[in-house]
């Protein structure tokens, strides 16, 4: 057991520092990190276009779509590096982790040479359209419907819980084609012009007050035949596919976490005495750092392996879970600890960081497949339990109950 | 970065799971738990002669001299197959002491029989029923001799020596017993859990070897129970995963409603949170024996941040295999009751969950981590 970089990989690891370091600043430990909101779109884009001439954009990718086909470890070591700097992240997480590896997989080799590049460059941004009003967990439950006009297909029906969907330029799209087929075989998979006639887009006001997910509505939208990904029909297949995608770009939960809560603790009076000598608060710090270690030791399990060439095991499937549910505790945590002076909004970076835990750590729950889905999956694909009974097998998808 | 056992010490544990599945060493634990026992001879003699006991032992007094990443992988095989011998009290805790703290002498005398099986040992340091500290200790050793009463030390009657937390004139030390004085009166103790036996031991002037430093023995006992705390995860690992086997095939197999009772949300979410349970506890538990391999400065964080999961993953995984099989998981006949009992047994044997809280905390408190 050690922890240390190959010979090869300690190269790597030094020409990403090196080239970073040129390009941009070093996180500090004293000053607030981030970007303004307004200019973040601008400066993302920026950042991405830079990575992108220099190959780092999308750097597992063959070079023929803008990467340098890169390892999977060396792909870890990169994201390792560049977290150290301060650089915008997040806009194009969606896109390159979801769409990305659909185009590749299912697109034409023109279309291929046609949006890659520009999706990997930041110069398109893309987001996915799957979830609607009526299908969440269940999101086979979808009713967006597909009419086949020569050609083309006319789209109508609504998506909802779409990031980014204000600034994106192309989504990828799963809709019902045929609802006298059976749930699963009657959906066909797109990717469509945000911007085409008929496509609306409104923001969802979030319980933190923000709006980063949006409801797209679709009246008679045109798409063209020859955007159509995979066969008509296998639209489910093709979304498992994405969804696999996307449980392996969300995982861990970013916000306060058991160092903010540890050091929070040793600052904070409680009855006259610091906060960190309550026995209550010592138990929650000592659960909180068991899991944050446990993750952190998980994903260098899974390095491991794929330092190894191995193929990691299902242990990654735990992260979401034990995250997002530890930070809504220790946002949970900090707010009583101010007591009735809990509830008020301040200026305080560590007392905005427990409010913003506790108020966004309910979507991280939902986001990206819910804690019970989840559940669902390390059951049957880990631990091989059958599915449980769907009410809803074999018929034909126009007489499913809905409850409206 | 190699965050994994060698392919070496893979094999040795593939080995052990397959000697301890051959030796039935389940069945042996229900038949030392319903006849009092206390431990299995047979089966500990054996292990002795597969050079286990022997594993860390330095070549120099006939060991094989490997290393704890050897012990770790036997520990979670011994933990799955709940082996009722006395390997942790003799290897982790005994054996450790005499190679870290014994003087040459010693050592000479000691380590070969250990290796043999003509030494077996255990360390006794509860006294009443609360936990053991530096200042509520009052067996005393003074001039080469030993006064007190020690109580739930396990394996005691199969031991032929103990290390004995005491006073000394000038601190804490640890005191080596050799059980063979009849001054030395060892009695059996009922306990939740006789598949392993507990016994009070009362030393009555009886000869003792003071171990190491005679006024620092707390800490020395400390550092036992850090590196002897990675060991006891590894055991509980084991008995974690045998404990989601058991429930997860029962749930496979038993029908409830016209179908699997595996297919119900109810049942799948209570495995799933037991595999993320496990899952956690491995991983730290791979740290903390790459901290303990390396004799890193993080093994107090490292070791109890692995106890920590263990513990908890053990006990969630013991309690809740019993609630899958129903009834049935109720009945002495079945095999969940072995491993909730031992899941306390091996919870509480180096200190309890609370405690081991507490030392997490109180570690990070001492350390710059943060």
């Amino acid at each position: 057991m050690d922890f240390n970089d190959t010979p090869e990989q300690a190269q790597f690891r030094n020409t990403c520092r090196e080239w970073l370091e040129k390009n941009a600043e070093p996180k500090s430990k004293k000053k607030r990190e981030g970007f303004a909101d307004i200019d973040f779109l601008d400066v993302a884009k920026e950042w991405q276009k830079k990575k992108y001439d220099a190959g780092w954009a999308m750097l597992h990718w063959p070079k023929e779509y803008g990467g340098i086909a890169a390892s999977p470890i060396e792909r870890i070591i990169w994201s390792e590096e560049e977290s150290k700097f301060n650089v915008p992240r997040g806009i194009f997480e969606i896109g390159l982790g979801m769409c990305g590896p659909v185009m590749m997989e299912y697109a034409t080799e023109e279309q291929k040479e046609r949006y890659l590049p520009a999706m990997a460059e930041g110069k398109e941004i893309w987001c996915q359209l799957f979830s609607e009003p009526s299908a969440g967990s269940d999101v086979a439950g979808l009713r967006s419907k597909a009419v086949q006009d020569g050609d083309n297909w006319i789209i109508n029906g609504q998506k909802v819980w779409t990031s980014g969907a204000h600034f994106c330029d192309f989504g990828i799209l799963v809709v019902r084609h045929d609802p006298n087929l059976e749930k699963h075989k009657g959906m066909t998979f797109f990717f469509v012009d945000m911007k085409s006639p008929g496509i609306e887009v409104k923001p969802i006001k979030q319980i933190t007050g923000g709006s980063s997910f949006n409801e797209v509505y679709f009246t008679d939208v045109v798409i063209p035949d020859s955007q159509r990904l995979g066969a008509i029909g296998d639209g489910w297949k093709v979304a498992i596919t994405t969804l696999m995608n996307e449980r392996l770009a969300v995982g861990d939960a970013n916000g306060a976490d058991v160092k903010e809560a540890f050091n929070w603790a040793k600052s904070q009076d409680d009855c006259g005495e610091s906060l960190i000598k309550n026995r209550a608060t010592r138990e929650s710090i000592a659960d909180w750092y068991c899991e944050a270690n446990g993750l952190k030791n998980t994903k260098l399990r899974t390095m491991s392996a794929l330092s190894k060439g191995e193929t990691p095991g299902p242990e990654a499937s735990i992260t979401k879970i034990v995250s997002a549910n530890k930070l809504q505790d220790i946002g949970n945590f900090g707010i009583d600890s101010l007591d009735m002076a809990g509830m008020l909004k301040t200026e305080d970076n560590e007392v905005q960081s427990f409010q913003n835990a506790w108020l966004g750590a309910p979507g991280l729950r939902i986001a990206g497949g819910t804690d019970e889905i989840l559940k669902n999956i390390i059951s049957e694909r880990v631990l091989g339990l059958p599915q449980d009974k769907r009410s809803d097998k074999g018929m034909p998808f126009k007489d499913i109950p809905s409850g409206n | 970065m190699n965050l994994d056992f060698s392919d070496d010490q893979k094999f040795l544990q593939s080995e052990a799971r397959k000697f301890l599945e051959k030796e039935g060493a389940i069945n042996r634990s229900r038949k030392v738990l319903e006849d009092k026992q206390n431990t299995d001879i047979e089966l500990w003699n054996k292990i002795v002669e597969l050079g286990w006991t022997g594993i860390r032992i330095p070549e120099a007094y006939g060991g094989l001299g490997l290393g704890h990443l050897e012990l770790c992988v036997l520990a979670e095989e011994l933990g799955r197959f709940l082996a009722p011998v006395p390997f942790s009290s003799s290897v982790y805790l005994f054996t450790e002491a005499i190679i870290k703290y014994a003087d040459e002498d010693v050592k000479k005398e000691i380590l070969p029989k250990l290796i043999s099986g003509d030494i077996v040992g255990t360390l006794a340091v509860t006294e009443d029923l609360f936990a053991p500290t530096n200042s509520n200790i009052n067996t005393f050793t003074d001039n080469k001799k030993i006064t007190g009463k020690k109580i739930a030390v396990p394996d005691a009657e199969i031991a032929t020596h103990s290390i004995v937390v005491s006073k000394s004139t000038s601190g804490t030390c640890l005191s080596l017993v050799d059980h063979s004085s009849d001054t030395v009166v060892i009695n059996h103790q009922d306990t939740i859990d006789e598949s392993r036996g507990h016994f009070v031991v009362d030393y009555n002037n009886s000869p003792a070897v003071i171990i190491g430093d005679e006024s620092h023995g707390w800490d020395s006992y400390e550092n036992l129970l850090n590196q002897a705390a990675v060991l006891f995860s590894f055991e509980q690992i084991g008995g974690s995963q045998a404990s989601l086997d058991m429930a997860t095939n029962y749930a496979k197999e038993r029908y409830a409603f016209g179908r699997q009772i595996g297919s119900f949300q109810a049942i799948k979410h209570k495995l799933a949170d037991m595999y993320v349970a496990i899952t956690l506890a491995k991983s730290n538990s791979y740290y903390a024996a790459w901290a303990l391999s390396t004799e890193s400065s993080d093994l107090p964080i490292a070791s109890a941040t692995a106890r920590v999961s263990s513990t908890k993953a053990y006990q969630l995984c013991s309690k809740e295999n019993i609630q899958t099989h129903g009834g049935n998981g109720f009945t002495w006949e079945y095999d969940c009751h072995l491993y909730y009992k031992r899941s306390k047994l091996l919870s509480v044997n180096i200190g309890s969950l609370p405690n081991w809280k507490e030392k997490l905390v109180s570690s990070l408190e001492k350390s710059n981590t943060y």
